[in-house]
């Protein structure tokens, strides 16, 4: 293993050089592009022995990486908001289809208006199209998922296309020091790319067919039963990862000092380090919070949730997404986790960080602070502009 | 030797579909997979000969075949040609079958990239001239004057009022290695270009028209003959472009009245003196053109 100065980007490319896609086929968007730079770099100069194909959209990008992956070939894309809604056709397409493509999202806001930074409306808006989402909080996690979303995307009980989504800029940009495992470790983890659900020229058949409303629930139930069976899949996928690499991570969440907190702040991405720092601040002043951070939508932690919350008096949903008319829907997901396990606690929901807004500890305190005083309902965080 | 149809592989690689009687389309692709063989896979976006073909769990195709996207015809193609490539098999054609619309107007970006990169597919376009499966609407290769139920004849427009776009020239403009024009009618004429596309290596493509007689009005037993005399009649015309040249493969001797083709069909059967007229001097003036700039095959065969 290698330590590097890598920004999130560099080191998702890293992951994606040492998993080995067979092919690649991607097209540029800020603040994806250097993924795709890093990518073309080594295939050129001969560490990634990859077909790169410079294809024309991102609907072809993702239909290119079907295509690969329709006759078993390992496949790599990456995108970012107008990209990513671009190819949300593909997006359901690939999950019916059950093709095990792995998706680098740069998580940036949705016009209009304009907006290269991050936030993860475009993402979530895709909750519903199939797809595994998880969701990094720094660039070492960055490039584990890439090893780790092959890994469990292409299990065969699985089968199901992974997006792993970095916060742009503030992740994908960002530089910190990587651990870069070795090829031979990689190797070790994640084994060549077998699947029966391919066009093969030895034994012919159709893929990518219709069914009507006889066959099509049946379908859907599979597909269905397919994410859910990431769970146990991510579990046993990360210890073996430990096993190899060293580090390990903790399933479709992460609890932090949630055990005996009052107040929990539940968040997803980058922001949880700061959230992290923040509760140590509070929980140094005697205040029990805690942070859980959800690295996996869908599948959705609803277990994890519900233990987390079991016995805190209070919760909060800080996330960069809103679904206009209603709430952010992560909040509205995790509700339902709280409701169907039967805790009836007091809940709220901040939207932050839209359009790249930043996020501070004195927001992060502040949420605390509200939650304690009963605080509920939807609140914005960061709306105050330069007038202000 | 090359092929015909009396030597062509008398395995069924299309069969079992519920194409509507007397279908063009789906001859395209039945002789087209003919020619290519067991090892082809073949790619069919949303349209009619995928809805006709792939419905679980009746799916008819005999050799690997996928349905991709509306747009997507031509990326998937590229996609499983490089994973097979990646995969290190050989001896295959990634072969793609898509109709007017799906490559005239939502397919054309993604033809025209995989073009671009010269991937190695046969991408073979079957032009009924309309948004068939849908029921008949106008696509961008609907010929001037056509009714369709999006372009309707009545008192005040009567039918299409655009003329069809030369997609063999669009993509010959590309310098693609090998593009060609042909017909359903002129089976040995799209029978050697299947088999000539098969040998060369980068990207090829196919335009053949396929007439449907849902869609344009005539019986189920006219489909061969219409298809002949649109050619015969100089509405269409059968070429090839390779290394940069355009060749007639089938010179008229002399183009027959397409008063006679366009009458035959309910389509056209609102059109006027006036606009078959109109009709006759667009076709003068290509043909102009074709002389000034296609090779003639006859010709060139002369020592």
């Amino acid at each position: 293993m290698a330590k590097k100065f890598l920004s999130g980007d560099e080191a998702f490319a890293e992951g994606v050089r040492l998993a080995r896609p067979q092919v690649i086929s991607a097209y540029p968007i800020t603040p994806q592009t250097i993924v795709v730079e890093k990518l073309s770099e080594m295939v050129e100069d001969g560490s990634l022995k990859s077909e790169f194909i410079h294809v024309e959209s991102e609907h072809s990008a993702l239909s290119c990486a079907m295509g690969a992956s329709s006759v078993g070939a390992r496949a790599f894309t990456a995108t970012s908001s107008q990209g990513l809604l671009y190819m949300a056709e593909c997006l359901t397409y690939a999950s019916g289809g059950r093709f095990p493509i792995l998706m680098m999202n740069a998580n940036r806001s949705t016009a209009l208006p304009w907006n290269i930074y991050g936030d993860q409306r475009d993402s979530i808006s895709l909750l519903d199209s199939g797809w595994i989402q998880a969701y990094a909080e720094n660039a070492q996690e960055a490039l584990d998922l890439a090893l780790l979303g092959y890994y469990i995307a292409e299990k065969k009980e699985v089968s199901t296309p992974y997006m792993a989504n970095l916060d742009g800029f503030v992740l994908t940009h960002t530089y910190e020091v990587v651990d870069v495992p070795t090829r031979e470790q990689a190797d070790a983890f994640l084994p060549p790319f077998e699947t029966d659900n391919r066009l093969d020229l030895e034994h012919p058949r159709n893929l990518g067919f219709s069914a009507g409303p006889d066959y099509n629930t049946q379908f859907k139930m599979k597909e269905h039963a397919g994410l859910l069976k990431v769970r146990e899949v991510v579990a046993e996928a990360e210890d073996r990862f430990a096993a190899i690499f060293g580090r390990q991570y903790t399933g479709l969440t992460e609890s932090y000092r949630t055990e005996d907190a009052d107040y929990i702040l539940v968040t997803l991405g980058s922001i949880a380090g700061l959230v992290r720092e923040t509760v140590d601040a509070l929980r140094a002043n005697g205040k029990k919070v805690g942070l859980l951070r959800l690295r996996y939508l869908r599948p959705f932690p609803n277990q994890e949730i519900a233990s987390a919350a079991a016995n805190t008096k209070a919760l909060a949903v800080l996330e960069k997404d809103i679904s206009f008319g209603n709430e952010g829907t992560v909040y509205t997901n995790v509700v339902s986790a709280l409701h169907k396990a039967g805790i009836a606690i007091p809940t709220a929901n901040y939207v932050g960080g839209l359009g790249g807004k930043n996020i501070s500890a004195e927001d992060i305190r502040q949420i605390f602070e509200d939650l304690s005083q009963g605080q509920q309902g939807l609140h914005f965080v960061g709306t105050g502009g330069e007038a202000d | 030797m090359s092929l015909n149809a009396r030597t062509l592989n008398e395995e069924e690689f299309f069969y079992g579909h519920k194409a509507c009687a007397g279908c063009g389309g789906s001859l395209a692709v039945r002789i087209a997979l003919k020619v290519l063989g067991e090892r082809s896979i073949a790619v069919l976006p949303a349209g009619c000969m995928s809805a006709v073909g792939f419905n679980f769990p009746q799916l008819c195709f005999g050799n690997n075949a996928i349905i991709s996207t509306f747009a997507g015809t031509a990326s998937m193609l590229t996609g499983i040609e490089a994973g097979l490539r990646a995969r290190g098999e050989t001896n295959y054609h990634a072969v793609g079958f898509a109709g007017d619309g799906g490559t005239a107007d939502i397919g054309i970006q993604a033809l025209s990239g995989a073009i671009d990169r010269n991937d190695d597919i046969l991408y073979i376009c079957y032009d009924n001239e309309a948004y068939m499966n849908t029921g008949i609407q106008k696509s961008s290769l609907t010929p001037f004057g056509a009714r369709t139920t999006t372009t309707p004849a009545g008192k005040n427009i009567r039918g299409n009022l655009r003329p069809k776009k030369n997609m063999f020239e669009i993509v010959a403009a590309h310098g693609i290695p090998y593009a060609a024009t042909a017909s359903i009618g002129y089976l040995n004429d799209f029978i050697a270009k299947v088999e000539k596309a098969s040998k060369i290596r980068g990207t090829k493509y196919i335009h053949i028209i396929a007439p449907c007689p849902t869609g344009w009005g005539i019986a189920t037993d006219e489909t061969v003959e219409v298809a002949r005399q649109v050619v015969d009649c100089g509405l269409w015309y059968l070429a090839e472009y390779e290394n940069g040249n355009f060749t007639l493969t089938h010179q008229p001797k002399q183009l027959a009245d397409p008063a006679d083709y366009l009458k035959r069909q309910a389509r056209f059967r609102h059109l006027t003196e006036e606009d078959i007229e109109l009709i006759r001097q667009s076709r003068d003036l290509k043909w102009e053109q074709i002389r000034k700039n296609y090779k003639n095959i006859q010709e060139e065969k002369q020592p």
